[in-house]
């Protein structure tokens, strides 16, 4: 059984050996709960597995192999106490490297936070640990998660695992690897434009994009605050709906952390979707969407009608402003946000500067990547004398427009289904040299975004080539509920 | 409109960015390009529109209430000063140290 200490200091053998790659998350705490592997050693397993693969991949840029034994030991004590186990118990888990961590290097992808080791953990951290889960290390992502490729990282892309001279997607590149390489049983991963949902297309796996307010953004080190998100990666819907869960709900320690009541989210996967309102909206099917793509959510549409879904056209009309709206306002923030890398109180310091003035402009020259120092140049330029109202002000009423195009559509559906993604994932290096055509691969994932409401991916299927295709689930403003039994429905149509 | 590169210079000194000048012309390029496709948003009539200052505002939502969000304005532990003096490029463990600011 593994009980004592002694079998398990030289009995690992005994442990049953999991299959990573397809662990789910409910398996993986029944198994440490029933005491067929102990968590400790289900940590350690995931380490041998990263170990072996992700010198290729790259999706961690920390492993926290202490923090992890130290809670997995916990947990096997309360498993062996006989104490009631929280819903994330021995879950192996990774942690996007913008969401602090207290004592454990957190980065953004950035040089210029390198060596940074937070004095507090993310609120999303902290829930999940106290339910029980194993932070294995934290993720790679593109560096403030300012990027769709993950190659803005400042220590290097990842790769996808599932078709390794491409790219994961990104922002929340890491996260999404990982989970597709069997190296975490979930993650945390953040959505300011579609990183969540377009690197779960791409690595085929489920990415949840809750509601703004859903989960607290303490410690999420801030991009654009009107639009940065916290949400969960895994390898089914209801597993994601249980991550989802533990995190969800207000915090004192954030005011826009909203008190909507919290569903029991993996109950909600299980209800079937008989009688539920789809809605398709016309301009997410237009013009350079990749036809394989376009006839997998054709399938998908046809099994939930077959499923007892009613399918509805709705229009979306601001759909093709939504890119340049999102390109407005999220670099206005992060030029904002942004200006607190002084080289003062933590992160990188330019070693050589006579003053202070030439201290922060080196330090920020010397720390920032290329993108992260357009988007700031783009934001200060929106936001400064004479453009604000033609820039900023113009973008924050289309936004209302964006906002305005899915109340009128959810007033007559439950749920609307559309493609994550124009294109399956691309290879690294194929975007790198236009900006604007990166910034493009976030057309149908940025209207959810600007407008509040939740969205998910969930895997649909895979091209010729074997490249994974995910759909797009858009539930009503914190209407996880419905947009999850969406997501369910799909991937159990997708298992015939 | 477009942006040249005495304006990129401009912008770059508000932000506290130092360019070089191979990164200059790059960056009044990139800009240039966004900005563009920025300008579609033109196409649009906004007069009549209320600019979205909060999430979920017109969502037909309940606003929040205050009480609701905002927690009591009392006294309470916060993170160590220790721990995060710790990170200070250079600090004397009270105060961060910068380089000096008056000449004398």
């Amino acid at each position: 059984m593994g009980w004592s200490a002694g079998v398990m200091e030289n009995g690992m053998a005994r442990e049953q050996k999991m299959s990573l790659q397809s662990l789910t998350l409910t398996e993986a705490r029944s198994a440490v709960v029933e005491g067929r592997v102990s968590a400790v050693a289900l940590a350690q397993q995931h380490f041998e597995r990263i170990a072996e693969l992700d010198g290729e991949i790259h999706s961690f840029l920390t492993l926290t192999r202490e923090r992890a034994l130290a809670q997995a030991e916990k947990v096997d004590a309360a498993a062996r106490a006989g104490e009631a186990l929280g819903p994330l118990a021995g879950v192996p888990v990774g942690i996007k490297d913008v969401l602090t961590t207290r004592g454990v290097e957190t980065t953004a992808g950035s040089k210029i936070l390198s060596g940074y080791h937070p004095p507090y953990d993310a609120t999303a951290v902290a829930r999940l640990e106290a339910a029980g889960a194993v932070v294995l290390g934290k993720l790679n992502c593109d560096e403030f998660a300012m990027g769709s490729s993950n190659e803005n990282s400042a220590y290097g892309p990842v790769k996808n695992p599932r078709a390794m001279d491409r790219v994961p997607g990104g922002s929340s590149g890491g996260s999404a690897a990982a989970v597709a390489a069997g190296l975490c049983v979930a993650s945390l991963g953040t959505d300011t434009g579609g990183s969540i949902r377009q690197p779960a297309a791409f690595c085929g796996v489920v990415g949840v994009l809750p509601t703004y307010g859903r989960v607290s953004r303490y410690g999420l080190i801030a991009f654009a605050s009107s639009l940065d998100r916290v949400g969960p990666f895994a390898r089914s819907v209801e597993d994601a709906a249980t991550v989802l869960e533990v995190m969800a709900g207000p915090d004192e320690l954030d005011a826009t952390a909203s008190p909507q009541r919290v569903a029991d989210y993996a109950a909600e996967t299980r209800k079937g979707v008989e009688g539920l309102r789809i809605g398709v909206p016309e301009e997410y099917f237009g013009e350079g969407l990749h036809g394989e793509i376009r006839a997998a959510i054709e399938t998908v549409l046809d099994g939930l009608r077959s499923s007892g879904c009613s399918l509805h056209k709705v229009s979306l009309p601001h759909t093709r402003y939504a890119v340049p709206t999102y390109y407005v306002l999220a670099t206005a923030e992060a030029s904002s946000n942004l200006s607190r890398y002084d080289g003062v109180r933590y992160g990188l310091r330019s070693k050589d500067a006579a003053t202070l003035a030439s201290m922060f402009r080196n330090t920020r020259d010397e720390g920032f990547g290329a993108e992260v120092k357009r988007r700031i140049l783009l934001g200060t330029y929106v936001l400064s004398a004479g453009y604000y109202d033609a820039y900023y002000k113009k973008a924050q009423q289309v936004r209302s427009l964006l906002a305005r195009d899915f109340v009128q559509a959810f007033a007559d559906v439950d749920a609307i289904v559309a493609p994550v993604t124009p294109t399956p994932a691309f290879k690294l290096g194929e975007k790198t040299s236009d900006p604007l055509q990166m910034y493009l691969e976030d057309i149908y994932t940025v209207s959810a975004s600007l407008a509040g409401i939740c969205g998910m991916s969930v895997p649909c299927g895979e091209t010729s080539d074997g490249l994974p295709i995910g759909v797009q689930v858009l539930g009503k403003y914190f209407d996880e509920e419905t947009m999850l039994r969406v997501g369910a429905g799909v991937e159990r149509n997708q298992k015939g | 409109m477009s942006v040249s590169v005495e304006d990129v210079r401009h912008v770059a000194d508000l932000a506290n960015l130092e360019l070089t000048a191979e990164e200059l012309p790059r960056m009044a390029k990139d800009l240039n390009a966004v900005l563009g496709y920025i300008a579609q948003l033109n196409e649009l009539d906004t007069s009549t529109v209320e600019p979205m200052a909060q999430v979920g505002s017109g969502l037909g939502l309940k606003p929040v209430q205050e009480e609701e969000t905002l927690r009591r304005d009392v006294v309470k532990e916060s993170i160590e000063r220790e721990m995060v003096m710790a990170e200070a490029p250079e600090t004397d463990g009270r105060f961060f140290k910068v380089p000096r600011v008056i000449e004398r």
